[in-house]
């Protein structure tokens, strides 16, 4: 659906972009997680046709996105990071003034307008001034506005930027909606996270205007030897059995009075795990996140050139402590 | 069923009627700006005109009346650039962006804005010519068309300007000091406020390169009968200037950044 060949964007010495390739299959959820500043917006602006690239390139949809903009844009929709509604007028005005951008024939302008109105719960509100919404509803109504066109390709900028954790799952609600309803193939940038393990197909990793690690979520956190127990012991590890022989662990590393271990499923093995073990005096289980996996791959970079690169560091240690 | 060719136009159309749609139902809603915009001119009708109105000038006319012309045109200045002026909000609040990720060319961007302009610039002539009948002055069908088409000729070419400038400064602050530089001066050189048959040499000239001088001149002609030069020359020294600021507007609006 989407081919990046060695994209690069330059501003002056600074890569914002350096040698992106990757692929986006059709009607998968891609997230592109990583830092402010990491090139995300840069990435979207560029395959959206507003940016042109320094080198490299990227065809949307079959189309080029540098030879073919229009159709590009006829075939994309765009959620960019900041609301971009006129707000002096009623969402459906800004509705209708869209349709009307895109040459949404007349006879089947208001029936898509209500549609797109009723799958983010705004048709109530639809008449009011789109200055008295509020954020998560503006950010919605961005949402019905980019899918006015039926778009093979949705650009989510951050999509839940600054709203509260309700609004926030609101909007998580609705984009699994629309990926059901509307049948489209959905990129979308976050910091977040948990939004991006919860929603996304496929996730790339982004750092410094490269992709430096590309994969479903479940087997990007695999990548770190899947889910890790550590038990603890009451007189050392003397009691210990040799956990290596079962076929689900990986890895065991041993400390002094603990052993870590690093394993498949472990609500499903646990039991067979600690089956006959004495002096236990407690067990640990941590499921590794994204934000782990994203700081292996990323390792110190991250805090190193990019102007806001240290905050998912910082944020990952404060995690920690 | 309609060629693609067709096809093209009507959709270009509807376009033109989004933007157009969009910029007249916020100046529908902006009262307090049509109120502000309105007042300065009147000020000066009033009190420029009555005040220098009484000191008996030798212009053939009543000095209130004899600036009514120039009033209009004040009024189309100043709310044309300005209208250009607002392409900074709409790419500072990035409606503009919304608007360059749809399929609609740079081209029928600048013109639906430029009718926008047109639009709002005719409702405030419309008030100032409703004054204008308290004032004594008299119009009939032929000066009405004429009144305007120039208007709406003179605002087209003024939010090309304005839109150019739009363009290329990225803060409102910088937008204050073009209109310093340039609004003023379009202006008070116009002969919106004196007569040009008989200025020095020097200021003759810069009224002369002013366009804004033929837009007061051709109205001054409809409406008081009292141009400096023929109606048609007026016209078609506007209709020059007015093609000139459209293709560089639109091609200052093509190569404007994005995002």
């Amino acid at each position: 659906m989407i081919i990046i060949e060695n994209l690069v964007k330059k501003y002056g010495d600074f890569y914002a972009l350096n040698g992106l390739s990757f692929e986006v299959n059709e009607n998968e959820i891609f997230g592109l997680l990583g830092p402010n500043g990491a090139g995300k917006t840069t990435l979207i602006h560029i395959l959206a046709t507003l940016l042109k690239p320094t080198e490299g390139g990227a065809i949307v949809n079959g189309f080029d996105v540098l030879h073919d903009a229009t159709k590009v844009r006829g075939s994309i929709g765009v959620v960019f990071q900041a609301p971009s509604s006129d707000d002096m007028l009623t969402g459906y005005e800004n509705l209708k003034v869209h349709a009307l951008l895109y040459g949404i024939p007349r006879k089947i302008r208001e029936k898509r307008i209500s549609e797109v109105l009723k799958l983010v719960g705004l048709e109530q509100r639809k008449n009011d001034q789109v200055k008295k919404y509020s954020g998560g509803m503006r950010r919605r109504l961005e949402i019905a506005r980019g899918l006015l066109h039926h778009p093979r390709v949705f650009f989510l900028d951050e999509p839940t930027l600054g709203l509260d954790p309700q609004s926030r799952d609101t909007m998580w609600t609705y984009i699994k909606k629309i990926v059901r309803e509307e049948k489209v193939t959905i990129i979308l940038t976050t910091h977040y996270m948990e939004e991006a393990d919860m929603l996304c197909d496929r996730i790339g990793f982004i750092s410094n205007g490269k992709i430096i690690a590309l994969d479903s979520p479940s087997r990007l956190k695999q990548e770190m030897g899947g889910d890790i127990v550590k038990i603890t012991f009451v007189n050392g590890i003397h009691s210990a059995k040799d956990f290596t022989n079962f076929e689900f662990v990986h890895r065991v590393e041993q400390n002094e009075n603990s052993v870590i271990i690093y394993m498949d499923e472990v609500s499903s093995n646990l039991h067979r795990l600690i089956k006959d073990l004495e002096d236990v005096q407690s067990i640990e289980y941590k499921k590794p996140t994204l934000n782990d996996v994203f700081l292996k791959f990323s390792g110190d970079s991250l805090s190193g050139d990019s102007p806001e690169g240290g905050f998912m560091q910082r944020y990952a240690e404060y995690k920690r402590s | 069923m309609l060629s693609t060719r067709d096809l093209n136009l009507k959709i270009i159309l509807g376009q033109l009627y989004a933007l157009w749609l969009r910029e007249f139902k916020v100046f529908l809603r902006e009262r307090s700006r049509l109120i502000a915009s309105t007042f300065t001119p009147l000020l000066w009708l009033f009190v420029i005109g009555s005040g220098l109105g009484s000191t008996n000038l030798q212009i053939g006319t009543d000095y209130q009346k004899f600036i009514f012309p120039g009033i209009i045109c004040m009024s189309v200045i100043f709310t044309s650039v300005f209208f250009g002026s607002y392409i900074i909000w709409d790419r500072k609040f990035d409606f503009l962006k919304s608007v360059m990720v749809a399929p609609s060319s740079r081209t029928t961007v600048f013109i639906g804005k430029t009718l926008g302009g047109m639009t709002t610039s005719l409702f405030q002539v419309a008030i100032i010519l409703i004054i204008g009948v308290a004032l004594g002055i008299n119009y009939n069908v032929l000066s009405l068309l004429q009144i305007i088409s120039i208007v709406l000729i003179l605002s087209f070419a003024l939010t090309s300007l304005g839109l150019t400038f739009g363009s290329y400064i990225e803060s409102l602050e910088g937008f204050q000091l073009i209109v310093s530089f340039v609004v003023f001066p379009l202006f008070f050189l116009s002969g919106a406020l004196f007569p040009i048959d008989n200025l020095p040499a020097w200021l003759k000239f810069i009224t002369l390169v002013d366009p804004a001088t033929y837009s007061v001149d051709a109205l001054r002609n409809s409406i008081l009968h009292l141009g400096t030069y023929s109606f048609e020359l007026d016209i078609e020294i506007l209709l020059l200037f007015t093609l000139i600021m459209t293709l560089i507007g639109i091609f200052s609006f093509k190569r404007m950044k994005a995002v």
